[in-house]
């Protein structure tokens, strides 16, 4: 059945290229069947894949598509390589992705853009697999850069609408109402930066081992051992910077919040369940080299975990629906690095899949509940901000489905037994514990403690959120007259809470399937011991989450929509610090946006313009040519030429009208005496010459 | 037998009488009765080398040429023609207004 593994590429690219040439001639009906039955397909092909896999001994298997780059020494193929861990990618991207296009079906209706969306989501696929499927780094590249250009084409999808400039800065004249498109480039750039260390990372590969090929690296590393020890960790913490651009890891997570302006499907596939987890797969992926670079592994899980923390206080104080999520998402991917950053790759790939299923489900319901605002807004003629938590409130009842759903999300999201986040993100924890307190390395400590505090917030905030959305007394018209979405939205989302439900069955403790099925691609990927203590103090740390946030809350439960949040009295200062998010963007701004404006500008203006138009170009190169133009054409060409040629015209005018024209009498007799000399002359040349 | 030489004096003569027409005569019918008279000459020429030779090429030349001259002979009156109707005169004095 490994022969079928092409397949699931070319399901994916098959709906791209039948809404690209068709779509325009069908309806929404037919558009989101042939999105939806492209990622269905290639779900098919994956679980088949994985059988196959299960049935041959778990063995890596690699299917040769055709040959690519063939120079000198680079080798570099389009091959599929169909492992566990592969797989569990495809399975997850083709998976999650084909529930969000049932659910975009519904939830774009009547967009002007409906089949380029499914375009794009299919391309996205298509890339994603690319990306998790390739058997070298080149083609993990390829993929790379591909659901980049999908992420970005897709948060400004609406390119149309968003937030006017928030100031006129850019050159003078205010971008009305190009936010979304805004956030888009932003996305792009700031992941570019990450491309780039990915890059540098290949090229060092390249340089020391020679080939770009998983299987010539991890057999490099696995030679070389220790001695390898400094290349592995020049090139880890160059993958690092990639990792952070993609997965949204301090410094270059301001991306994934402003990409919130997407559509909510993308916002679900891309921005939580897939896109931005290529990051701990690249790192799960390489884990040969970080296994020989602790300085690399301490630095990666620092890093994880001191985004979890962070990204979980600025959640904390956000009103945006999708906003809270999107910081709720940085957090958990931060968990996800901390956790392959300390060698829990079972860890860290367990937390990814459930992840993906609850936090999709949120973004989804999140969804579904702006999707009914917006319905009540409508119909009441009510100007609000639909995705602003504060004028919601009491759509417990107008939205049940949703209600339930979200509910499940939220538990799964904030740690509570038994649901799945529990068990992965107290596999992470434990394995921080293990880390800190039984090899006794000091930063595994720090790890545990900022994850835990992580827990804390993730717990109140996604509390708080339940509140504000779902409980008290509506707080706008328009959530008075919010009602439930059509089944097309709610059937995936029953579904996803399923999984939510019971995704921790992957990898429960004493069963460790994923664990197991992992460790044929890696003997290393193990799964820690399980800790009843750290699970302990994980569930009290839930639950206290939950309980302060019922406590602040539910028992003081806001009244108006601009009233200020129960919190900020505690808070004090601190609560604006969150609310500004750490004023992260506002220090971008000051120490690279606006200096790199100023410079360009200031290129632009002062060199291009003043001096390059203005002064090079306007008085040396212009006057220059101006002033051999002149020469050319006065004393060249109006004296020399003109007058040689009047005076040849001159002379040829005097010979012909003075001398020439007295020959022509107009006699019929002097011509004739004319050829008879002639023919006479011609008779006396021979004669004389015949004497 | 006539010698040969005795042909090509009297065609020379013919000719010359003809040239000189075609060069002082005015009236156009007469050069062209001059012209003809030029072409005979060289028929006498050609009819005297046939039989000096034994051959029969000279006399289809000759033939020929009177081919030539009779066509000539249509096309030509037709100009005069066509020019006495215009000028009312076929002096060709007259007719000189290709003057440079």
């Amino acid at each position: 059945m490994f022969e079928l593994a092409p397949l699931v590429l070319a399901f994916p690219i098959a709906g791209v290229l039948l809404n690209l040439l068709f779509g325009r001639y069908l309806n929404e009906r037919w558009i989101s069947i042939i999105g939806v039955a492209a990622v269905g397909g290639a779900f098919g092909v994956a679980v088949l894949q994985a059988l196959a896999l299960a049935g041959s001994g778990y063995h890596a298997h690699l299917a040769l598509l055709a040959n690519w780059i063939e120079v000198g020494q680079l080798q570099a193929p389009w091959q599929l390589r169909v492992d566990t861990l592969s797989v569990t990618m495809m399975l997850l991207v083709t998976g999650v992705g084909m529930l969000i296009h049932i659910y975009a079906s519904g939830y774009m209706h009547g967009d002007a853009r409906f089949a380029r969306f499914f375009i794009y989501l299919n391309l996205f696929i298509t890339a994603m697999l690319v990306l998790v499927g390739g058997d070298n780094y080149l083609m993990l590249f390829v993929g790379w850069e591909g659901v980049g250009l999908c992420s970005f084409l897709l948060i400004g999808f609406w390119y149309d609408a968003g937030e006017p400039s928030a100031s006129a800065r850019v050159g003078g004249e205010p971008q009305a109402g190009a936010g979304n498109a805004r956030a888009g480039r932003k996305a792009f750039v700031v992941n570019r930066i990450g491309d780039f260390g990915l890059l540098l990372a290949m090229f060092m590969i390249f340089w020391r081992v020679g080939s770009l090929q998983f299987d010539a690296v991890a057999d490099y590393f696995s030679v070389q051992g220790a001695a390898a020890g400094g290349l592995a960790t020049v090139i880890t913490l160059l993958l690092l910077v990639g990792v952070c651009g993609k997965s949204a890891q301090i410094p270059l997570f301001v991306w994934l919040p402003d990409a919130m302006a997407g559509p909510t499907p993308v916002s679900a596939l891309i921005h939580a369940a897939t896109m931005v987890t290529a990051g701990i797969y690249l790192v799960a992926r390489s884990a040969v080299m970080f296994e020989l670079a602790p300085v690399s592994q301490m630095v990666v899980a620092l890093v994880g975990a001191t985004t979890a923390f962070m990204a979980g206080t600025i959640a904390l104080a956000q009103y945006d629906i999708k906003r809270v999520l999107a910081y709720s998402t940085i957090s958990q991917l931060g968990f996800m690095v901390a956790a392959v950053g300390l060698g829990g790759y079972v860890a860290g790939m367990f937390h990814l899949l459930t992840h993906a299923f609850f936090k999709a489900l949120l973004f989804l319901s999140a969804g579904s509940v702006i999707h009914g605002v917006e319905h009540g807004a409508h119909a009441t003629h009510a100007h609000v901000d639909v995705q602003d938590m504060r004028v919601m409130g009491g759509l417990r009842s107008k939205m049940p489905v949703t209600f339930w759903v979200y509910l499940i999300g939220a538990l799964a999201l904030a740690g509570v037994f038994p649901l799945a986040g529990f068990w992965s993100k107290d596999e992470i924890l434990a394995d921080a514990w293990h880390v800190g307190m039984v090899e006794g390395h000091w930063h595994g400590v720090l790890v545990y403690v900022l994850l835990a505090l992580a827990a804390l917030s993730t717990a109140l905030y996604m509390t708080r959120q339940i509140i504000l959305v779902f409980f008290g007394a509506p707080r706008s018209e328009a959530a008075a007259h919010a009602h439930e979405s059509a089944p097309l939205m709610t059937a995936p989302l029953v579904v996803l809470a399923l999984l939510s439900v019971l995704g921790g069955l992957l990898n429960l403790p004493g069963w460790h399937a994923l664990g197991t099925w992992l460790e044929h691609t890696h003997e290393f990927f193990q799964t820690g011991a399980f800790n009843a203590l750290v699970a302990g103090i994980s569930t009290l740390v839930a639950l206290a989450g939950i309980g302060l946030g019922y406590r602040v809350y539910f028992l003081a439960p806001r009244t108006t929509a601009d009233a200020a949040d129960a919190l900020q009295p505690a808070l004090g200062p601190m609560f604006g610090f969150l609310r500004g998010k750490w004023f992260v963007d506002e220090l971008y701004d000051a120490v690279i946006v606006r200096p790199f404006e100023r410079g360009a500008r200031s290129l632009a203006f002062a060199l291009d313009w003043n001096f390059w138009h203005d002064g090079f170009h306007n008085s040396v190169l212009a006057a220059g040519f101006r002033m051999l133009a002149a020469f050319l054409s006065g004393p060249v060409d109006k004296t020399v030429i003109d007058r040689l040629f009047d005076a040849l015209a001159g002379a040829v005018r005097v010979v012909g009208s003075r001398n020439l024209q007295r020959l022509q009498t107009g006699y019929v007799r002097n011509y004739a005496l004319g050829v008879v000399l002639g023919v006479v002359a011609v008779m006396g040349y021979f004669v004389s010459r015949s004497i | 037998m006539i010698p040969v030489n005795y042909y090509l004096a009297l065609s020379a003569v013919l000719f010359g009488i003809g040239a000189l027409g075609v060069l002082v005569r005015r009236n156009a019918l007469v050069i062209f009765m001059s012209i003809e008279l030029m072409l005979n000459a060289a028929n006498v020429a050609f009819v005297a080398f046939s039989r000096q030779f034994g051959e029969l090429d000279g006399q289809i030349m000759v033939l020929f040429v009177l081919t030539v001259a009779a066509a000539e002979v249509a096309v030509g009156l037709a100009m005069i023609v066509a020019i006495f109707r215009t000028r009312a005169s076929i002096n060709v004095d007259e007719l000189n207004l290709l003057r440079g």
